[in-house]
């Protein structure tokens, strides 16, 4: 992964590079935004729900056995909205569109399709990479807010019908508000922004150097999220021990 | 290829000493001919002599370890040559985007580059696909064209372009002769009309002694003829005649 660490840099700076193209590209960036919305937004659901009720499940019992009842709410909402959320997302994102990323530009690739657009001078970064890179790039953070509204809620309803915790619905969401501000929000949102751009162009490099038949796709496929998921998490401690300052 | 500067005469071509190595393994050894502006230039040999690879230098595709080419005098590596001058590839497969219609496909030059109008490029691509006996075909997907169709397909996009040098890649290839007929029909067609030089790479004998002005033979990353149809056939070199007339032999 690391030897083509270098490639996937310079992949980024021509796509910013290829920018100001954005608005003639609009139709295939919303193209793919839709394609990352429909296809990701039940799986955002089902996660995020499940992981906020397995947190508050987790965490509830502890807190409320030490007469710390009201810390309930924060606790989970923290770790959603800062940590859980956008992480598991990415890595979601990264498996669910990623991968679909790759194999798309990879199968291009092999079959000479990209040639053929170089051919007609038409610049595959401006015509592959740089609509899926900006569909993700807004599609990700906005899903990662809607995973954190149903984390929350998921949280909500364990901590209100769990005999060990039996926190009310409102109450739980009085103690979030207490310790989750919106500034906390910001902070995982910005995570899953830099994490869409380490996705977009971890999987669309790798789709560019597709060599081989289906086989070498399937590699790109795999690589494509293996080391997507690898980088996530790196600068995903990278990010907060900035953002902790 | 390009919007700006167009030129409507065909193109002369010449390739000096051109080498290219993948590997250590040297596939192009110093290759030299010239296509004169509006000839069918054939360039056969066996498979695995380096055809494909040249072709791709000569559409910039791949960059050659030494020698060069030049367009009108031009060499292809100068920034301005893909503005000045229109090239257009026909792909061995093809190479048609699945994700697009055969409409979309043709099109696609046009609309990227913002040429014309969508209404003009709807009647533009209906032309060309008019031209490839395709009509019927905008609407389809690439999956659902045969070999034939999408070699056609492929050479109405590149019409598009107006080319002023056409590179066919194999067009024969995995097709039946009927097809075979066809796309060497269009290749003559094309060149009459628009008196485009046409550069055809290709083992098909019968498709380079059909439509070629003049052919060169190919063997192992060297030319080792060059000349009219009539000046190969009788060209007295044993791996030429051992290509040019290989047949099954079966024993009695």
């Amino acid at each position: 992964m690391f030897e083509n660490i270098g490639e996937i840099v310079l992949l980024f700076w021509r796509t910013l590079l290829a920018l100001p193209n954005a608005w003639r590209q609009r139709q295939k960036v919303l193209d793919q935004f839709f394609e990352i919305g429909n296809a990701s937004l039940l799986m955002v659901c089902v996660l995020s729900f499940f992981i906020g009720a397995v947190i508050s499940l987790q965490t509830g019992p502890v807190l409320v056995e030490r007469s710390l009842p009201s810390a309930v709410g924060g606790v989970v909402g923290i770790a959603i909205a800062k940590e859980l959320a956008p992480v598991m997302m990415a890595i979601l994102i990264a498996g669910r569109i990623g991968s679909a990323m790759a194999a798309e530009i990879g199968s291009m690739r092999v079959y000479q399709e990209i040639d053929a657009l170089r051919t007609m001078n038409i610049n595959p970064i401006h015509y592959l990479v740089l609509p899926r890179l900006l569909a993700i790039a807004v599609a990700l953070p906005m899903l990662v807010v809607f995973a954190v509204l149903v984390g929350w809620f998921g949280g909500a309803v364990v901590a209100d019908m769990n005999h060990r915790m039996e926190i009310p619905f409102r109450v739980f969401f009085a103690d979030l508000r207490d310790i989750v501000g919106l500034k906390d929000v910001a902070n995982g949102v910005f995570k899953s922004f830099c994490f869409a751009i380490i996705i977009g162009v971890v999987s669309c490099h790798q789709g560019l150097v597709t060599i081989g038949g289906p086989r070498g796709i399937g590699r790109s496929v795999t690589k494509a999220v293996v080391n997507s998921i690898v980088l996530i998490v790196i600068f995903d401690y990278i990010l907060t021990r900035f953002l902790l300052k | 290829m390009s919007n700006s500067n167009h030129q409507s005469s065909s193109v002369g071509l010449v390739v000096r000493g051109l080498r290219k190595s993948f590997d250590g393994q040297e596939v192009l050894k110093g290759i030299d001919f010239e296509v004169r502006p509006g000839e069918i230039f054939v360039m056969m040999g066996p498979s695995g002599s380096g055809k494909s690879v040249l072709l791709k230098h000569l559409i910039g595709l791949e960059e050659a370890d030494a020698g060069e080419i030049l367009i009108n005098g031009e060499s292809i590596t100068t920034p301005e040559i893909a503005a000045k001058y229109r090239m257009a590839l026909v792909f061995q497969s093809g190479a048609l985007l699945n994700s697009l219609t055969v409409g979309e496909n043709v099109g696609l030059y046009l609309t990227e580059h913002r040429l014309k109008s969508p209404g003009e490029i709807q009647q533009i691509v209906a032309e060309k696909l008019e031209d490839v006996g395709l009509r019927e075909a905008m609407n389809k997907m690439p999956g659902e064209l045969s070999g034939g169709m999408k070699k056609r397909a492929a050479i109405a996009r590149a019409l598009v372009i107006e080319p002023q040098l056409i590179l066919y890649d194999e067009p024969t290839s995995e097709l039946d002769p009927l097809s075979s007929v066809v796309i060497g029909n269009e290749i003559l067609n094309l060149n009459r009309r628009t008196h485009v030089t046409s550069f055809v790479v290709s083992h098909d004998r019968d498709l380079a002694f059909g439509v070629a002005d003049r052919i060169a033979v190919i063997v192992d990353g060297r030319i080792v003829t060059i000349g009219t149809p009539d000046e190969v056939k009788n060209f007295n070199d044993p791996l030429v005649q051992k290509f040019l007339h290989a047949d099954f032999k079966r024993e009695t």
